[in-house]
C-alpha cells in the first residue's frame, strides 16, 4: 500500500517536473517574441534614447553600445543576458531603471487583482454551488443573467459608470487614484500596497482612505472574474451532483447541505481551484484597462502610458513581467490540479 | 458550406407539408438529405432556445445595420458642426451628437460595420489557421506534434491583452495592427480543440481504409479530418467572438486602434469618456453597443453548444 502511494506520488512530481521544462519552454518563447516585437518596432531605438537631434557620431556610438551592429542572434543572446541579469534598460520616460518603476508599481496592481479575486472567489462559488443545486429556480436563472452580464460587460465601460453613479452622482466613492492627495506620502512605502503599509503602521486614516479608494477598481475587477467563475462552479456542480455516488448519498439519508457541500464540491474542488488561479491571472491582464479608468498606479497604467510614449523598454519589461507572472500562475494550476485531483493521470 | 444552398434548391421542388418529413426521415436516401436533415434538427433544437434565438437575431440585425448603414444613417459620421456640440438626443440627432458635433446616431451605425468587420476577420484567420495546425499535429504525431504543440502551448500561456498590447505598440496603431495583434494571441485554442478531434478520428477504420485506397496524408487531412473537426471549432468560435469584441474595443479605448475619426466603439468611448459628468450619454451608447455585440455572441455561442455539444460545460 505504501509503494504503491509512493509510486503515486512520483509519477505526480515526474508530471509536475515535465511541466517545469513547457514552463521554461514558454518563458524562453516570451523573451524571444518580446525580443522580435523590439525589433520589429518602427521606432529607432536609438532615437528613442538619444533624441532627433543628436550629431551622427553620438547615434552611431549609441549604436555601437546597445550592440545593434551585431548579427540578430547575437543581439538576441546579449538581450536574454541582460534579462537574466534581471536588466531591462532604462525607461525613457520615467528615467530609471525598468526594473524599478516595475517594482515600483506592481504591488498597486497585486493590492486590486488579490482583493479583486478574494471578493470573486467569496460571491461567486457559494453562488454557483446553490445555482446547481437548485438548477432550473428562479435563483438559477438569476444568477445565469449576472454571469453573461459580467462575461459580455466592457470593463472600461463598467468602470466608467461605475465612476459616474458612485462618485459623481452619489457621492459615496472617492475619486480617481490609490489615495486622497492629503495623505500622499504619511506612509512609509513597506510591500508598496498601500492598504497594507497604512495598517502596519497603524494609520487608520490613511487605511480607511487606501481602501475605500481601492473599493470601486476592484469590485469592478471582481465583478468580471466572478461571472466566470459562477458559471464555471455551477457547470462543474451540476456535473458532480448528476453523479452516482450522490444517488448513493441521497440514499443513505444524507442530508442535502452535507451532499452538496461535501460529496459534489469536495468532488469539483480541484478543477476549481484552476479556474480560480487561471482568472487571478487574467485579472492582472484586465487590470491594464480598470487602472487606465481608475487612475491606479500600478503596472496596467504603467504600461498602457509608456505605450502611448513609445517608450519601447518599459514596454517590454513590462510585458514580460506581466507575462511571468502569467505563465508561472499557469504552471501553478496545473500543479494544484495535479496534487488535489487524485483522478487526473 | 453548399448544404444550404443545396436545401433551398431542393425545397423549392418539394411540396410544402412534404419537406418537413423529407428532412426529418430516419432513412436519407442522398448524403445531401442526411445533411439538411442534420442541420434542420440542429436548427429545431436551437430555435426553441429562447436566448440563444435572441441572440441570432440580434446578431442579423447587426450585420444588416453594418451592411445598410449609408442608406440607415441621418448624417455623414464625419462631418463636423461645431455649432451643435454635444446636443442631447432629439427629432434632429436622434441620439445627440458627440464633442465635434457629429451625429452619433450615424456613428454608431458606422462602427456596427468597424467592430463586426474586425470580429469576421478575427475568426476568419484563426479558425482556419489553428484548424490547420491542430489536425496536422494531430495526424502526423512525432516531432510535427510536439513541435507544433509547444508552440502552440506558449503562445496558450501569454497574457493575450498585454501582447495584443506589445505587439500593436510594434506594428503602429490601427485597425489592421489590431486584428493581427489578436489574430496571433487567439489561434491556439483552434489548434488544441483540433488535434484533440484529430487524435480521435486517425484511429477510425474509415482513415484505415481511405489510406489504404492510397490517398496521400494531405488529403486525409484536407478532406477526410478537417471537415470532422469543423463543428467543434464553429461552436468554440461562437464563444469566442465576444471576448474578442471585447479585446478589440479595449484597444480600441486604449488608443491602439481605429484612429479618429474612425466611428469605432471603444475610441469613440476614449475621445469622449471626458464628458461623462454632464453629457453621460455620449460615452455610453457606444459602451452599449459593445454589450449588446458582446452579449449577442455569447446567447448565440452558449446555443450552439447545446446543439453541437450538448455534454461540455
Amino acid at each position: 500500500m505504501s509503494s504503491l502511494k509512493a509510486r503515486h506520488w512520483r509519477s505526480r512530481v515526474g508530471a509536475s517536473a515535465s511541466g517545469l521544462t513547457a514552463m521554461v519552454a514558454t518563458l524562453f518563447g516570451l523573451v524571444l517574441v518580446t525580443f522580435v516585437i523590439g525589433r520589429a518596432m518602427p521606432v529607432d531605438p536609438v532615437l528613442a534614447i538619444v533624441g532627433d537631434r543628436a550629431t551622427p557620431d553620438v547615434v552611431a556610438r549609441v549604436r555601437l553600445e546597445l550592440g545593434l551592429d551585431r548579427p540578430l542572434l547575437e543581439q538576441f543572446w546579449i538581450y536574454l543576458h541582460h534579462i537574466a541579469r534581471g536588466d531591462f534598460g532604462t525607461s525613457v520616460m520615467t528615467g530609471q531603471s525598468v526594473v524599478a518603476d516595475v517594482l515600483h508599481f506592481f504591488p498597486a496592481t497585486m493590492e486590486l487583482a488579490t482583493l479583486a479575486i478574494l471578493v470573486a472567489v467569496l460571491v461567486g462559488v457559494p453562488l454557483g454551488v446553490l445555482a446547481a443545486a437548485r438548477a432550473g429556480s428562479r435563483l438559477d436563472a438569476a444568477v445565469r443573467v449576472i454571469s453573461l452580464t459580467g462575461q459580455s460587460t466592457p470593463v472600461f465601460v463598467q468602470a466608467l459608470l461605475c465612476l459616474l453613479v458612485f462618485y459623481v452622482k452619489l457621492g459615496i466613492a472617492p475619486g480617481l487614484g490609490q489615495q486622497d492627495i492629503a495623505f500622499d506620502g504619511l506612509v512609509p512605502s513597506v510591500t508598496g500596497a498601500l492598504v497594507i503599509d497604512a495598517a502596519l503602521d497603524r494609520q487608520w486614516d490613511v487605511f480607511r482612505d487606501a481602501l475605500a479608494h481601492l473599493a470601486m477598481p476592484a469590485l469592478t475587477l471582481a465583478f468580471v472574474s466572478m461571472s466566470m467563475i459562477v458559471r464555471m462552479t455551477r457547470t462543474f456542480m451540476l456535473d458532480a451532483l448528476s453523479g452516482e455516488f450522490v444517488v448513493t448519498a441521497h440514499a443513505k439519508g444524507l442530508s442535502p447541505l452535507r451532499i452538496v457541500w461535501r460529496h459534489a464540491f469536495g468532488n469539483v474542488a480541484g478543477r476549481l481551484t484552476v479556474v480560480i488561479v487561471l482568472a487571478y491571472a487574467g485579472l492582472l491582464e484586465g487590470a491594464v484597462l480598470t487602472e487606465t479608468v481608475f487612475g491606479w498606479p500600478g503596472l496596467g497604467q504603467y504600461l498602457t502610458r509608456s505605450l502611448l510614449n513609445a517608450d519601447m523598454n518599459a514596454v517590454l519589461g513590462a510585458t514580460v513581467v506581466i507575462g511571468t507572472v502569467y505563465v508561472v500562475l499557469n504552471f501553478g494550476a496545473d500543479v494544484a490540479y495535479r496534487l488535489l485531483d487524485p483522478r487526473v493521470k | 458550406m453548399t448544404t444550404e444552398t443545396d436545401m433551398s434548391s431542393q425545397l423549392t421542388t418539394l411540396k410544402t407539408g412534404g419537406w418537413r418529413s423529407w428532412m426529418l426521415t430516419d432513412t436519407p436516401r442522398s448524403r445531401r438529405q442526411a445533411t439538411a436533415g442534420m442541420l434542420y434538427r440542429g436548427w429545431l433544437q436551437f430555435s426553441r432556445n429562447r436566448l440563444a434565438m435572441t441572440g441570432f437575431v440580434t446578431l442579423l440585425l447587426m450585420f444588416a445595420v453594418a451592411i445598410l448603414a449609408p442608406q440607415l444613417a441621418s448624417h455623414d459620421p464625419n462631418v463636423q458642426d461645431l455649432a451643435h456640440r454635444l446636443v442631447a438626443p432629439s427629432a434632429l440627432h436622434w441620439l445627440g451628437t458627440d464633442q465635434l458635433g457629429r451625429d452619433l446616431y450615424s456613428r454608431l451605425l458606422y462602427g456596427t460595420r468597424i467592430t463586426l468587420g474586425m470580429a469576421v476577420l478575427i475568426v476568419a484567420i484563426v479558425a482556419p489557421l489553428g484548424l490547420l495546425i491542430g489536425s496536422v499535429a494531430g495526424y502526423a504525431g512525432g516531432w510535427i506534434d510536439r513541435i507544433l504543440m509547444r508552440v502552440t502551448d506558449i503562445f496558450l500561456a501569454f497574457p493575450k491583452l498585454v501582447l495584443a498590447l506589445a505587439f500593436v505598440a510594434a506594428l503602429k496603431p490601427g485597425l489592421t495592427s489590431v486584428v493581427a495583434a489578436i489574430a496571433l494571441t487567439a489561434w491556439p485554442p483552434y489548434a488544441r480543440l483540433a488535434r484533440a478531434e484529430t487524435m480521435v478520428i486517425r484511429h477510425a477504420d474509415f482513415i484505415s481504409a481511405i489510406r489504404l485506397t492510397g490517398a496521400s496524408p494531405s488529403r486525409i487531412v484536407f478532406r477526410h479530418i478537417m471537415p470532422l473537426c469543423i463543428s467543434p471549432v464553429i461552436v468554440r468560435v461562437a464563444l469566442d467572438v465576444s471576448g474578442i469584441v471585447l479585446t478589440a474595443a479595449g484597444l480600441g479605448f486604449l488608443g491602439m486602434g481605429a484612429q479618429a475619426p474612425s466611428p469605432e466603439w471603444g475610441a469613440m468611448i476614449a475621445s469622449t469618456r471626458g464628458f461623462i459628468l454632464e453629457q453621460w450619454w455620449v460615452p455610453t451608447i457606444p459602451g452599449v453597443a459593445i454589450f449588446v455585440a458582446s452579449l449577442a455572441f455569447n446567447l448565440l455561442g452558449d446555443g450552439l453548444r447545446d446543439v453541437f455539444d450538448p455534454k461540455s460545460d
